[in-house]
């Protein structure tokens, strides 16, 4: 970890204008909203990225358009998307969805569902054909090739989830129209994320609150970079 | 490969189980933090104001959530008075801060209990096609033309903000205009209306932010903007923008006037809208205790915003859209 730029820092954490809680809260529903929508996105788009690897069909090249052009969806037209849906007026008004944290969970739903699938079955293709028919020719059934496929390609699908999970919690144009960017008055996060909290200081001028903000959030896909390349060195799938 | 295929079933078998024990979790988990916001809301506010009300106002536990505008909440007035109401009902208020445009549309579309907004004319229309009831003028404040010192379109002390803005447009030196439907927004171009002046050009930037942001953007490129005096004063040290043309609170002309009012969702069209709790906001915040609250709020040493609820002769004005007669 870089020390001179978290030391320079510093300083500038100590003034922060904020109460108590306030910093940790929106941390805390950043983490919260991003990683639970990345692991429904991930228990979706993987089996569906083998499947698509394994299995041919008439139409694949078609849905694997669709899946390439979900990648570079914008986040406002997700966030619009889901606050028609979420909404009073709209297919699941009654549940009252909207200004909540599950409705952010599922815009970034929508928004890593696509990255993840893409890199997945790129990952998962990537493989060599000949693993597969070694696999085969050893005597091993589909499932004991797909194993094997999935154990070649588990950086990549660590990648992908990765990528999943960079863009739910670097977004902010859709957790900002379903979230309402709400905090209680006591300063405790509701609905304000670390993305949306840098808008509403970059709103405010105060532009140096809100790099530091800014910074928090490198610091924490970093981190979790870190962290899962490390369990993919160490731990890593059927090892 | 046997093995690989044992191993296999044992790490889907795991697999289901955490997944199992991550959905339950999850959900309780969500239960757990969506309840935390209500309940933690709750216990905090109980255990403050337990003593008066053991048995409680009926809404305890529920959530406002008003719509208002970003001049509203950038300038931390909400945050300085909601805990007040929080604590005398045991609820909490979800302030969502927008434009008053899209305020009122979120309302419109039944998504907000209440809403704050600062555009008479909006306001009205909103009113008249059913979606508010019980407006009540909140305060007010007023609009100020800043710009920077050297002032090159030369309006500075002008009496007459029309005057000050055919100046600017003669002059075509820059103008940024909030450009996103906002009250202040709105206020600008009725006021290029009353000026008789249609602005477009490279001088005019319409940057669909809001107020803090197109202060930012005025400041560097050292353009004039028409502002709250709340947002600007709030932001003040922050910028090199002065006030050029002053509005009513500094002598200046009535036309640049900014009042606030609040105004309760109709549960005869939405009938998810927390009216109640609605009505009771709408009560306590035009109530003498926290009108003086507002009088007492301060930014930067100077006052923001001048309530104007609580008056011996009520303006029945207020309660109704502009011109409407029980004729109609």
């Amino acid at each position: 970890m870089p020390l001179e730029p978290a030391v320079e820092l510093l300083p500038a954490l100590l003034e922060f204008p904020f109460r108590e809680g306030y910093v940790t809260s929106i941390i805390y529903v950043s983490l919260y909203v991003s990683i639970i929508a990345v692991s429904l996105s991930t228990l979706v788009s993987v089996p569906v990225a083998i499947v698509m690897g394994f299995v041919d069909f008439r139409g694949k090249q078609f849905v694997k358009s669709v899946i390439n052009t979900g990648m570079g969806f914008p986040s406002v037209v997700v966030g619009l998307l889901v606050l028609f849906a979420v909404s009073n007026q709209g297919p699941l008004g009654s549940l009252e969805l909207i200004f909540t944290k599950k409705a952010m969970i599922m815009s970034q739903f929508v928004l890593a569902t696509p990255p993840i699938t893409a890199i997945s079955l790129a990952a998962v293709t990537g493989v060599e054909g000949n693993v597969r028919d070694a696999a085969r020719v050893l005597g091993g059934t589909r499932l004991d090739a797909a194993l094997v496929v999935i154990k070649e390609a588990r950086y990549g699908i660590a990648t992908a989830v990765l990528a999943g999970f960079g863009r739910a919690i670097s977004e902010v144009g859709s957790v900002l129209i379903v979230g309402g960017n709400i905090t209680s008055s006591d300063g405790i996060s509701k609905t304000r994320t670390l993305t949306t909290a840098v808008q509403l200081e970059a709103r405010q001028g105060r532009y140096e609150t809100a790099m530091v903000l800014g910074a928090v959030l490198v610091a924490i896909v970093l981190l979790v970079n870190a962290v899962v390349v490390r369990l993919g060195d160490t731990g890593g799938v059927g090892r | 490969m046997t093995i690989q295929r044992r191993r296999f079933i044992a790490a889907i078998g795991t697999g289901a189980l955490a997944g199992v024990a991550g959905c339950s979790q999850q959900s309780g988990g969500g239960d757990e933090s969506d309840g935390s916001d209500d309940s933690g809301e709750m216990d905090g506010s109980d255990s403050s104001s337990n003593g008066g009300s053991d048995d409680g106002p009926g809404v305890a536990g529920e959530t406002l959530t008003l719509t208002t505008t970003t001049s509203t909440y950038d300038t931390g007035l909400l945050d300085a008075i909601h805990p007040d109401f929080e604590e005398m009902y045991g609820v909490s208020v979800d302030a969502v801060a927008q434009g008053t445009g899209a305020a009122l549309e979120t309302a419109r579309n039944g998504d907000s209990d209440i809403v704050m907004v600062h555009a008479r004319g909006l306001e009205d229309e909103f009113m008249r096609n059913g979606y508010g009831i019980n407006r009540r003028d909140l305060m007010f404040n007023d609009f100020v033309i800043v710009g920077p010192t050297d002032d090159p379109a030369g309006i500075e002390g002008m009496g007459s903000a029309t005057e000050a803005l055919t100046a600017i447009a003669d002059a075509e030196a820059a103008f940024v205009s909030r450009g996103d439907n906002s009250g202040t927004h709105t206020k600008e171009l009725n006021l290029w209306d009353a000026a008789g002046t249609d602005p477009g050009g490279d001088w005019y930037q319409e940057t669909g932010s809001g107020m803090g942001e197109a202060l930012n953007i005025a400041n560097q490129q050292g353009a004039y903007t028409l502002s709250d005096r709340g947002t600007f004063i709030s932001q003040r040290s922050e910028i090199d923008l002065t006030i050029l043309v002053q509005g009513p609170i500094g002598d200046g002309p009535e036309i640049l006037a900014n009042p606030y009012g609040v105004m309760a969702v109709n549960p005869g069209v939405h009938d998810n809208a927390n009216y109640d709790l609605a009505m009771a906001y709408i009560g306590w915040i035009t109530s003498p205790g926290v009108q003086e609250m507002i009088s007492d709020y301060e930014s930067n040493g100077e006052q923001l915003f001048f309530p104007e609820a609580v008056s011996e002769n009520p303006d029945f004005q207020q309660y109704v859209p502009d011109g409407w007669s029980s004729g109609e």
